[in-house]
């Protein structure tokens, strides 16, 4: 890999950025960052477009191009840019809430419709930007701005729900692992189709706080703990109910991607007309 | 040599024109009346070297328009109430980012899912003030099949030469009508395409806040990068929450529209010189009420027809000049609410106005007109 800092790509005038103390916001954009350098990555080839929310932010801490769009909508967006220039890298940045509760639909479609997209979800388990209300990851009994009494809801595994719909790469790393995350981010980048790197990070104002864990240490600690490679996940029993995650590459495959499969579409309709391919 | 006229659909004639105007990205969600646009999309720009998606919704539709808009390539989606309701938050991206589309929603019955598929033109209003926030686009409305061409070709232009989303929105009866037409050769319409930059990389800026300014708009992939944002931000597209550059960003907004309203603000007039009986209407009604001001001529009557062909922003000053001559204001319109006479009577507040509602579905007929003539 050698040695990275990615600062080629990171907006320096603007910081401090907004991000409050021990958020992983900063670690995965540092971990983006540095696969951009390591893939040797020119600014103009890379677009990055990102959803609403604190993750959603990050879009003012990049020299590369940018679209920032609507709440769970980023996806839609980035959909029409890699299919009106093939040719660029395309990046989508969402959080927890942005990425599968409202933009659920559009996730289960890019997936399944396999787009060339590589989508780097923070899940956080909350809605950090409007004050800690659960989201479609909050595990259930987790408390929250909306859910004092615990969550009644269930959480979705969001990588599961990737790969069933059809993506060709679903990896899960947590913010104590940024190393980890450069390279997954690089693997995404790097392998047609749909990729989807889900980062396990901590909002150390709201859902840590909210749930006991009173310090970014603390996070840490837990993420340590509990988030395990297949393995070491698979000799604890109940491991899920224990609130253990997989992390790693969970994922892999080299279906077609819709480009590809567009560009034979276009050939059969050609040939039906009688005209070239 | 004259070109062959053909027997061609209102709906068909817009997804031609937009060929014409360039237009090589649709994505769209089907609804009625407006699904064969999508339907010769798919059929057409394959072949074109553009795609056709089926986004998974509209709002989706809506989003992936202006992702490849920004990525170079001219865009434009289509679709009726319903669906023009869940895209207006992103049509909002649009306008905040002054990223270039063509959005077509045939006019059809609501409210909700409503008399479907029955003509209406009863999102006049919709047009405008669909989306939350302090903004403004463009909104044209054609009445022939040659206007449905001619029409969405202006629709590009005026986007691509402004930055604003500009909207085409024609009723059911004028989407789903067939007429003789032969669409013009290429290079006999003007065809803008969006400024791009000049000068050095790094001076580039994706907006441009003086008075009536447009920016060039670099698309993604050039050697220039671009910053677009939904939210408030700065001539560099980064965000800027300072009340001074937040007013400036607001009222450029507005003011690229306002200070090029003589090249947005088209209406036509039929026997206007010397009319006492003045009839105001737009898509459809127009039809009904130039058949209704004939058949009044015959009988001696002075009447004449103004047509509101760019509905926002409104010819406020062409409704006033007309109706200033006239004794009388009829405005026949498919809807309850009278959006179009609130319009005119706000342009000429003096005038004494005529309403000539039609809201069940039938569309208006020149007997409607006639009626109240
Ligand atoms: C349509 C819409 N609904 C609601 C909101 C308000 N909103 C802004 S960010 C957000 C949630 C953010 O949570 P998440 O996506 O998990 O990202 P985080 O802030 O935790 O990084 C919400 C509900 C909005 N901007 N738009």
């Amino acid at each position: 890999m050698g040695h990275t800092n990615g600062l080629a790509y990171l907006r320096t005038d603007i910081l401090p950025n907004m991000w409050c103390p021990g958020c992983g916001n900063g670690i995965v954009l540092s971990a983006m960052l540095r696969a951009f350098e390591a893939l040797k990555l020119e600014h103009h080839e890379v677009v990055a477009v990102s959803g609403i929310g604190c993750w959603g932010k990050v879009d003012d801490y990049i020299t590369v191009n940018a679209l920032h769009a609507t709440h769970g909508r980023a996806l839609s967006f980035a959909t029409g840019v890699k299919a009106a220039n093939p040719r660029l890298r395309v990046l989508v940045l969402a959080g927890d809430g942005d990425g599968t509760t409202i933009g659920g639909n559009h996730l289960i479609h890019s997936a399944r419709r396999n787009m060339d997209l590589t989508m780097i979800m923070v899940d956080n388990f909350n809605y950090g930007m409007t004050g800690g209300q659960y989201s479609a990851t909050t595990p259930g009994g987790r408390v929250t701005s909306t859910t004092r009494g615990g969550n009644p809801e269930r959480a979705f595994d969001v990588c599961e729900l990737v790969r069933a719909a059809g993506g060709n790469y679903v990896a899960r790393q947590s913010i104590a692992e940024g190393a980890l995350i450069q390279k997954r981010i690089e693997e995404g980048l790097s392998r047609p189709g749909f990729s989807f790197i889900e980062v396990i990070s901590a909002c150390t104002t709201l859902y840590g706080p909210n749930n006991g864990l009173k310090t970014p240490v603390d996070m840490f600690r837990q993420f340590k703990e509990k988030c395990l490679p297949k393995e070491k996940y698979d000799r604890i029993e109940n491991a899920a109910a224990k609130g253990y995650l997989t992390t790693g590459v969970l994922h892999q495959a080299d279906a077609p991607d819709f480009l590809s499969q567009y560009e034979a579409m276009r050939g059969r309709l050609a040939a039906a007309k009688g005209g070239r391919a | 040599m004259a070109r062959k006229q053909e027997l061609i659909q209102g709906n068909h004639a817009i997804a031609l024109g937009a060929f014409y105007a360039g237009a090589r990205f649709y994505a769209g969600y089907p609804i009625t009346p407006s699904s064969e646009i999508a339907e010769v999309c798919a059929r057409e720009l394959p072949g074109l070297g553009g795609a056709f998606m089926q986004m998974e919704d509209e709002i989706a539709s809506m989003g992936a328009i202006i992702g490849a808009s920004l990525a170079g390539v001219k865009s434009f989606t289509a679709t009726s109430g319903p669906g023009f309701s869940l895209m207006q938050e992103n049509l909002g991206v649009a306008i905040m980012g002054e990223v270039p589309v063509v959005v077509v929603t045939v006019q059809r019955s609501g409210p909700s899912t409503g008399l479907a598929t029955k003509p209406a033109q009863a999102d006049l209003m919709q047009l405008r003030w669909g989306r939350h926030g302090d903004q403004s686009l463009v909104a044209l409305i054609p009445a022939t099949v040659a206007e449905c061409f001619e029409l969405t070709v202006k629709a590009f232009n005026l986007s691509e030469k402004y930055r604003a989303p500009v909207i085409v929105a024609p009723d059911e009866i004028v989407g789903h009508m067939r007429e003789n037409y032969a669409p013009p050769e290429p290079g006999q319409l003007e065809i803008v395409d969006r400024a791009q930059p000049h000068g050095l990389i790094e001076d580039y800026r994706p907006f441009n806040f003086e008075d009536g300014a447009v920016a060039p708009l670099a698309s993604f992939g050039s050697p220039y990068i671009s910053h677009i944002t939904s939210s408030m931000h700065g001539e560099d597209g980064y965000s800027d929450n300072s009340p001074d550059n937040a007013g400036r960003r607001i009222s450029q907004l507005h003011r690229k529209l306002e200070k090029n309203i003589d090249d947005i603000v088209m209406t036509r007039s039929f026997d206007l010189d010397g009319c006492d009986t003045l009839i105001v209407a737009v898509g459809s009604a127009v039809r009904a009420a130039r058949a209704a001001a004939k058949e009044a001529r015959q009988r001696g009557r002075q009447v004449g027809v103004l047509q509101v062909v760019t509905m926002w922003p409104f010819p406020e000053r062409e409704v006033r000049r007309a109706a200033s001559r006239a004794e009388t204001v009829i405005v026949p319109e498919m809807n309850y609410s009278g959006q179009l006479a609130g319009e005119v009577g706000r342009a000429a507040p003096g005038a004494r106005l005529i309403r000539a509602p039609s809201f069940d579905g039938r569309g208006l007929t020149p007997a409607d007109i006639t009626a109240v003539l």
